[in-house]
C-alpha cells in the first residue's frame, strides 16, 4: 500500500478529551500536488485532526502515513521533518519581532545570528519571488496587517521545507482582497508541488480552490468528494446533517408590538475590525426571530452588544422602549432590569459558574435581586427555593442546589441557564446557541420551552448553527454575513438548502435566493 | 496514556492534600534540624509544649496568632478575587502609623470605649489607602499588582523611618519612638481580664485583639459567602467572563477587594500598638504580613482555615523562641524557614501530590470494584 | 575645585561598587523574565550567594571556592524555581517569596549552626576576598590632570567582580540579541506556543533561563559579603534583590537601560549618605528617606504608565500549558 503518490493518508484517527469524543476513526488521503478542503460547522473536529497532524496532540489510535510511510508524529519537531507546516488560525507569531527574526526561529543556521540572518534573507528572497509571496522581512511583525502575518507563516512552513502545507481557517480574519491573494499563492505553491490542506468553513472558498473536500460532522468524516462533483447546497446539506425535524406543534406567530428595534448599529472592535456593519431589524412581541449565518459574521458581537456586555460604536438600539445609544454606559445588569434574558453561546465561559455550587450559579446576574437579598446578607433559603424551582420547572437533574455547576452534564447546566434567564418571563429574549452540545431528549424540551416564551408574548431573538433548528422554531430568519444582514426569509417556506446558499455566498447569490424563493 | 481520571473526594481535597503538604514542609525542615545536629522530633517536643505548654505560652502564640489572622484574612480575600496582595507587611505597617495618629491625637480628651471604635476604624482606613493606590493601578492603568505592592512595601518603610526621626520622635530623645500613649489608650490584656471575673493566668501579650480577630474572621466569612458582594468578588476570581456576563464590573471589585485587604492588613496595628506596644515604633509588623501568605495559602484562603493556621504559625513562632534556650544550636529564624517551605509546599507545588493521589485513589477505586465483582 | 573633584570621584565610584550587585541581579532577572518565569526570588538568591560565598571563604580561605560554591547554591535555588513554577506550573511569585523567606530564615540557622556568632560568619582576611585591582597605568595617567584622577579612582582599583557585572551586561545584551539562543528565550517569553510549534521545548528554555539567573545572582551574592564586605551578616542583602528587581524594570527589560537604571539607583543611594543633614539652596533638607524611596516610586510611576510604557513581556506569569 506504501503509495508514494499520496501525501498524507490517515487511518483511523480517533482522539478524545476527557468526555468528548473530537475525532471518530478519521480516514482519509491527499493526494501529492492538491488542495485538499476540509469543511465542517464549529466543532466539527476540523482543527483537532490537524492538530494531530502537527503533533499538537497525540491521537489515541490511528495510523498516519506520509509519502506512503508511516510516519509516528509526537511533537512538532517530527511534524517539521516530515515536511508538514502549519498556518495556525491564530498565528503563532511572536509580535515585537520582525517577519524575518520570526520566519527563522526553530530553524535558524547557527549559534550566532548574524549567519542564520544572512543565510535566511538570500533564502527567503528566492522563496518570495517563486511564490509570490512578498513580504517586508524586516518589519515588525504587529506593525504589519494580518494578511502579510498570513504569509510569513507560509514563508516559515516553506523555509523549512514543507512539503505539505495545512491552513486552518485562513481567511477568517482576511479582506476578500487579500483572500484572493492568498488563494493565488496557494495555487501557484500547488503548481509547484507541494500539496495543500484548507480547513474552512465557507463553502465558495472549497468551490474556488480546492481538488478535494472532506465533510466532516461531529467528529467523523461524512463524505469524501472530488469538489467537481459536488456543489455548495449539497457540502451546506453534509455539514449540517442531523436531519431530525421535530414536530413541535408550533401555532403561526402572532407578532403584536415592536419590543426590540435595532437601527443601523455598528461595532468595531479594539483591533480596528468592523464586526457589525449598520444593521437594522425589529422584534416583535410575540414573534421568534433567527439569525442564521456561518459562525464568525458578526452574530456573537451582536447578541452581546444587544445584552449590554459590549457597547455598539454606532446606531440606536430601543429595548421596550428603553433607548440605548453608543454613549450610554450600560452593563448586562442594567440591561437586565429592562426586562431582557440572554442565554449566552457559550455555556461553560459565561453562563455559570463552574466552581459555584449551582444554587450560586443559578443566580448569576440576578444576584443583586431583591428577592435573594436581605439588607445585608443574601438570602440562602430563598436562593436554594429559587435554584429548586428552576430544577423543579426546566426538570434539571440531578435536583441538588449544592452541587457543583461543573458537575452537571451539558444539558442539564443549560436547562438551568434557560430556567434562569426565562423564570422572570423577560419581555425579551435574547438566545445563543440554546442546543449545542445538547443530547436529543434535552433539545425537543428547551426548543418547546422557547416557543412558549413566544406564545406568553416575549420578543425571541434566536441566534444558532443549527439549520434546521432555526427553521423549526423561528417565525423569520435574517441571514448574517460579514457583519451585515444580507437577507431575509419567513421560516415558512425556508430550508436547509436556501438558508445555506444565502449563508455561504449571499452577497452574490441574491438572484439566486429570489429564484429559490 | 490517556486514562481517564476520577476526581479526588472532596475530604481528601480540603483535608488530605493540605495535611501532606504540611507534612512535606515539616519533613525538610527536620531533615534541616537533623543536619545540623539535633534531633528533629526533640525539637517538635520541645515547640509544642514551648507553645502550648503552659498559659503563658498559650497567651504569646495566640498573640502571634492574631497578627496572623488579620494579614492571612487580608491575602485570603484578595485571592478570592484573583489577586495577589503581596503588600500586608506595608499595609499594616501604615495602619499602626493610623492607629497611632489617633490615639496620640485624642488619648488625653477621650474614654477608652469611644478610642477603641475609633482605632479600629484609623487601622481600617489607613490600611486601605495605602492599598489604594496599587488596586488603582491594576484596576484602571493594568499595572502588575504584585510589583506595585512590592514598592509600596519599602515606601511605607521609608516613610515610616522618616515620620518617626522626623515627626514622632520624643524631643530629646535618641530613639526613634513616639510616646507612650496614656494608658486609657491601651487595649486590655486578657490576663487583666480574665483578672477581672477572679480568674488568674499568667501575663503575656495576648490582649482584646484576639477576640476582635475572631470577630473579624467571622464577619469576614458572613461577607464573603452570604453577601451579594462577596458573591461578585468571587464570581470575578473564578471566571471574569462570566462576571462580566452577569454584569459585574471587574474594576469596581477590584478596587473594593483591595480596599478590604489593605484594610484588614491594617487592623494588624491595633494588636501591635494599641495593644502591646503602646507606642509607634520602627518595624512593629516583622515580618507578618508575608507569614499572612503562608497562612493564607495553608487555611485555603477560608477563615476556620486561617484561624487555624495562624494558630499554627503562633505556636511555631513562639515555641521556635523557645527552641532557642534548649537547642543552642537552633535560632528562631528556622520558623521563618519553615514559613517559607509551607509557603512552597501549599502554594507553588499545592499540588504535586495530586497526581499521586489520583493514582492511588484509583488504585483502590478498581480494588474495590474487582471485590464487588468477585 | 580639586575638593569638589575628590568628592563627585568618590560618590561616583560609591555609585559603581553598590551598583554591582544591582546590575548582577538584575540581569539575572533579565533572563528569567524574557523567557516569561517572574522572579521574585532574586532577593533570596543575593542572600543565598552572600551566605555561601562567605561561609566557603571562612572554611576554605579561597575567593574562587567561595564564588563557586554561591553559585552552585544560586543555581540550586534556580532549580527549584523552576521545578514549582516549569515543571510542576505553580504559582511563579508564590514560589519566589517562598524560596526568599526560606534563605532569610535558612541563612541565619546554618550560620548560627556552623559558626555560632549570632548569624554573623567569621570577618574574613584579606586574601580570602576579592579586593581591588589596579589596572596598569595608574602610575603613568597620575600626572594627568582629572583623567589621571578619573583612572585612578573610577576606572582603576575595583575587584574583578565588579568588572564581571559590567561585562555581564554586554554578554546578556549579546546572548539576548545576537544569539540563536536568545532569539528563542525571547521568543519564549512572547508567545511559547510559536516556540513550541516550532519544534522547541519550552520547558528547557525556561529552565536555562532561570538557571543563568542562578549563575547571576551567585556572582551578585558572592561580591556582597567577600568583596563588598568581610562577613556576612543576617539579611545583608537588604531589598538589593528588589531594586535591582525595580531597576529591570525601570529599563524595560533591556540589559544597557537597566544597567543605567542601577546606577541612577546606585547613586541614589550613595548620595543618600552624603546628603544626610545637608540643606540644600531653595530646597532645604531632603529627607534621606525620600532619596531611598525614589527606586520604589519610580518604578511604580513608570509601571502605571504616567512617564513611558514598560511593557512586560507578553507571557510572563503564565505557566505554559498546551491548550485545546
Amino acid at each position: 500500500m506504501a503509495d508514494s503518490s499520496i501525501a498524507i493518508n490517515l487511518r483511523g484517527i480517533s482522539k478524545s478529551f476527557g468526555a468528548v469524543q473530537a475525532n471518530k476513526n478519521v480516514n482519509f488521503s491527499v493526494p501529492k500536488g492538491t488542495i485538499h478542503g476540509i469543511v465542517g460547522e464549529n466543532g466539527a473536529g476540523k482543527s483537532t485532526l490537524m492538530s494531530i497532524l502537527y503533533g499538537f496532540y497525540e491521537a489515541d489510535s490511528g495510523e498516519i502515513y506520509i509519502d506512503g510511510k508511516e510516519t509516528q508524529i509526537h511533537n512538532s519537531t517530527d511534524a517539521i521533518n516530515a515536511g508538514i507546516g502549519m498556518v495556525h488560525q491564530h498565528f503563532m507569531l511572536v509580535d515585537n519581532f520582525t517577519a524575518l527574526e520570526n520566519i527563522m526561529l526553530g530553524a535558524e543556521s547557527g549559534m550566532v545570528l548574524a549567519k542564520s540572518i544572512s543565510h535566511a534573507e538570500i533564502e527567503l528572497e528566492k522563496l518570495e519571488s517563486e511564490f509570490g509571496l512578498w513580504v517586508d522581512l524586516h518589519a515588525q511583525t504587529e506593525a504589519l496587517p494580518v494578511g502579510q502575518q498570513q504569509r510569513i507563516e507560509i514563508l516559515k512552513a516553506l523555509y523549512r521545507g514543507a512539503k505539505i502545507l495545512i491552513l486552518d481557517e485562513p481567511t477568517g480574519v482576511l479582506t476578500p482582497q487579500e483572500a484572493d491573494q492568498l488563494f493565488s499563492i496557494l495555487r501557484s505553491l500547488k503548481n509547484r508541488g507541494t500539496t495543500v490542506i484548507i480547513i474552512t468553513h465557507k463553502l465558495r472558498e472549497i468551490i474556488d480552490l480546492t481538488d478535494n473536500v472532506s465533510v466532516m460532522r461531529q467528529g467523523e468524516i461524512v463524505a469524501n468528494l472530488k469538489t467537481l462533483d459536488t456543489n455548495q447546497e449539497e457540502l451546506a446539506e453534509l455539514m449540517v446533517g442531523r436531519k431530525i425535524r421535530m414536530d413541535l406543534n408550533k401555532k403561526p406567530s402572532d407578532p403584536k408590538e415592536v419590543l426590540l428595534t435595532v437601527k443601523d448599529l455598528s461595532f468595531t472592535d479594539n483591533q480596528d475590525i468592523q464586526r457589525l456593519d449598520s444593521i437594522s431589524f425589529n422584534v416583535h412581541a410575540g414573534e421568534i426571530v433567527g439569525i442564521a449565518g456561518i459562525s464568525g459574521n458578526g452574530q456573537s458581537e451582536l447578541l452581546e452588544i444587544l445584552s449590554g456586555m459590549r457597547h455598539c460604536t454606532e446606531g440606536q438600539i430601543i429595548i421596550n422602549n428603553k433607548e440605548i445609544s453608543p454613549t450610554d454606559e450600560t452593563d448586562a445588569q442594567k440591561v437586565r432590569q429592562y426586562s431582557v434574558g440572554h442565554v449566552p453561546e457559550d455555556r461553560l465561559k459565561r453562563g455559570l459558574i463552574s466552581a459555584f455550587m449551582t444554587n450560586e450559579s443559578s443566580i448569576l446576574g440576578y444576584h443583586k435581586h431583591s428577592k435573594f437579598n436581605n439588607i445585608i446578607l443574601t438570602n440562602p433559603s430563598a436562593i436554594k427555593k429559587h435554584c429548586l424551582h428552576l430544577m423543579e420547572s426546566f426538570d434539571v437533574r440531578p435536583k441538588d442546589p449544592s452541587l457543583k455547576s461543573a458537575n452537571f452534564s451539558g444539558g442539564n447546566q443549560q436547562k438551568l441557564i434557560l430556567a434562569r434567564e426565562m423564570d422572570p418571563k423577560p419581555k425579551v429574549l435574547l438566545v445563543g446557541q440554546p442546543t449545542r452540545g445538547v443530547d436529543i431528549g434535552a433539545i425537543e424540551f428547551i426548543h418547546k420551552h422557547i416557543i412558549d416564551m413566544r406564545d406568553n408574548g416575549s420578543a425571541v431573538l434566536l441566534v444558532s448553527g443549527e439549520l434546521d433548528e432555526l427553521i423549526s422554531l423561528a417565525d423569520r430568519i435574517l441571514v448574517m454575513f460579514e457583519g451585515k444582514i444580507v437577507g431575509e426569509i419567513e421560516a415558512s417556506i425556508a430550508d436547509e438548502k436556501t438558508l445555506g446558499l444565502m449563508m455561504a455566498n449571499a452577497h452574490t447569490q441574491e438572484s439566486t435566493i429570489e429564484q429559490a424563493i | 496514556m490517556s486514562q481517564a481520571k476520577k476526581p479526588l473526594p472532596l475530604w481528601a481535597d480540603i483535608i488530605l492534600i493540605p495535611i501532606i503538604n504540611i507534612l512535606m514542609a515539616l519533613t525538610v525542615a527536620g531533615i534541616i534540624i537533623y543536619l545540623i545536629g539535633e534531633n528533629p522530633f526533640e525539637a517538635m517536643k520541645i515547640m509544642i509544649y514551648g507553645a502550648f505548654g503552659y498559659d503563658e505560652a498559650i497567651g504569646y502564640t495566640l498573640y502571634y496568632a492574631t497578627n496572623f489572622i488579620f494579614t492571612g484574612l487580608a491575602v485570603a480575600i484578595a485571592f478570592h478575587a484573583a489577586l495577589f496582595n503581596i503588600g500586608g507587611e506595608g499595609q499594616a505597617y501604615i495602619g499602626g502609623l493610623g492607629v497611632a495618629i489617633l490615639l496620640l491625637a485624642l488619648d488625653q480628651y477621650l474614654p477608652f470605649w469611644v478610642l477603641l471604635p475609633l482605632a479600629i476604624l484609623a487601622s481600617m482606613i489607613f490600611g486601605a489607602l495605602w492599598a489604594a493606590i496599587p488596586a488603582y493601578l491594576q484596576a484602571y492603568r493594568g499595572s502588575h499588582i504584585v510589583i506595585t505592592t512590592i514598592m509600596f512595601n519599602f515606601i511605607a518603610a521609608n516613610l515610616m523611618v522618616y515620620l518617626l526621626v522626623n515627626v514622632f520622635i520624643v524631643p530629646g530623645s535618641m530613639i526613634p519612638e513616639s510616646r507612650t500613649f496614656a494608658d486609657n489608650a491601651w487595649l486590655p490584656f486578657m490576663h487583666e481580664m480574665f483578672g477581672w471575673v477572679g480568674i488568674n493566668i499568667s501575663s503575656s501579650p495576648l490582649n482584646l485583639s484576639f477576640a476582635i480577630a475572631i470577630i473579624v474572621s467571622i464577619l469576614i466569612w458572613i461577607f464573603i459567602w452570604h453577601t451579594r458582594w462577596g458573591y461578585a468578588i468571587r464570581a470575578v476570581g473564578f471566571s471574569e467572563s462570566a462576571a462580566h456576563y452577569a454584569g459585574i464590573s471587574n474594576k469596581k471589585i477590584i478596587m473594593m477587594t483591595m480596599l478590604i485587604s489593605g484594610a484588614l492588613a491594617g487592623m494588624t496595628g491595633i494588636n501591635e500598638i494599641m495593644g502591646v506596644q503602646h507606642k509607634l515604633l520602627l518595624d512593629f509588623v516583622a515580618g507578618y504580613g508575608f507569614t499572612g501568605i503562608a497562612v493564607a495559602l495553608m487555611g485555603r484562603n477560608h477563615p476556620v482555615g486561617i484561624i487555624l493556621a495562624s494558630i499554627l504559625f503562633g505556636a511555631l513562632y513562639q515555641g521556635g523562641a523557645e527552641l532557642t534556650f534548649d537547642m543552642p544550636n537552633i535560632s528562631r529564624e528556622m520558623v521563618t524557614a519553615i514559613q517559607g517551605l509551607i509557603i512552597l509546599f501549599s502554594g507553588a507545588l499545592a499540588y504535586m501530590s495530586r497526581p499521586w493521589l489520583e493514582k492511588l485513589f484509583g488504585l483502590f477505586g478498581s480494588i474495590n470494584k474487582k471485590i464487588e465483582v468477585g | 575645585m580639586e575638593e569638589i573633584l575628590t568628592i563627585t570621584l568618590s560618590t561616583l565610584a560609591a555609585t559603581i561598587r553598590v551598583s554591582t550587585p544591582l546590575i548582577l541581579a538584575a540581569m539575572a532577572g533579565i533572563f528569567s523574565e524574557r523567557s516569561g518565569v517572574i522572579d521574585i526570588s532574586l532577593e533570596g538568591k543575593l542572600l543565598a550567594g552572600a551566605f555561601i560565598a562567605a561561609s566557603t571563604a571562612a572554611v576554605t580561605g579561597s575567593p574562587w571556592l567561595a564564588l563557586a560554591a554561591a553559585i552552585a547554591a544560586t543555581m540550586s535555588l534556580s532549580m527549584l524555581h523552576g521545578f514549582a513554577t516549569i515543571t510542576h506550573k505553580g504559582n511563579q511569585v508564590v514560589s519566589g517569596v517562598a524560596i526568599n523567606i526560606i534563605v532569610s530564615g535558612l541563612t541565619v540557622v546554618l550560620g548560627i549552626a556552623w559558626f555560632h556568632r549570632a548569624g554573623q560568619t567569621p570577618a574574613l582576611q584579606n586574601d580570602a576576598r576579592f579586593m581591588p585591582i589596579e589596572m596598569p597605568g595608574v602610575e603613568l595617567l597620575s600626572n594627568i590632570p582629572i583623567l589621571g584622577d578619573v583612572y585612578a579612582k573610577l576606572i582603576s582599583g575595583h575587584n574583578i567582580l565588579v568588572y564581571m557585572a559590567f561585562l555581564s551586561v554586554f554578554v546578556t545584551y549579546w546572548i539576548l540579541f545576537k544569539t540563536r539562543f536568545g532569539l528563542r528565550l525571547r521568543a519564549v517569553g512572547e508567545n511559547p506556543s510559536a516556540v513550541d510549534t516550532a519544534g522547541i521545548s519550552v520547558a528547557f528554555l525556561r529552565y536555562r533561563a532561570v538557571l543563568i539567573g542562578g549563575i547571576l545572582t551567585g556572582i551578585g551574592g558572592t561580591y556582597i559579603s567577600i568583596a563588598q564586605n568581610a562577613s556576612f551578616i543576617r539579611d545583608m542583602s537588604a531589598g538589593q534583590g528588589y531594586i535591582a528587581l525595580a531597576a529591570m524594570i525601570f529599563g524595560k527589560w533591556k540589559p544597557v537601560p537597566a544597567m543605567f537604571a542601577c546606577f541612577l539607583f546606585g547613586f541614589l543611594d550613595a548620595i543618600s549618605i552624603r546628603l544626610q543633614g545637608v540643606f540644600l539652596p531653595l530646597i532645604g533638607e531632603v529627607p534621606v528617606q525620600l532619596i531611598q524611596a525614589t527606586p520604589y516610586i519610580l518604578t511604580v510611576v513608570l509601571l502605571a504608565g504616567f512617564a513611558g510604557k514598560a511593557i512586560a513581556p507578553k507571557a510572563i506569569g503564565v505557566p505554559y500549558v498546551k491548550e485545546r
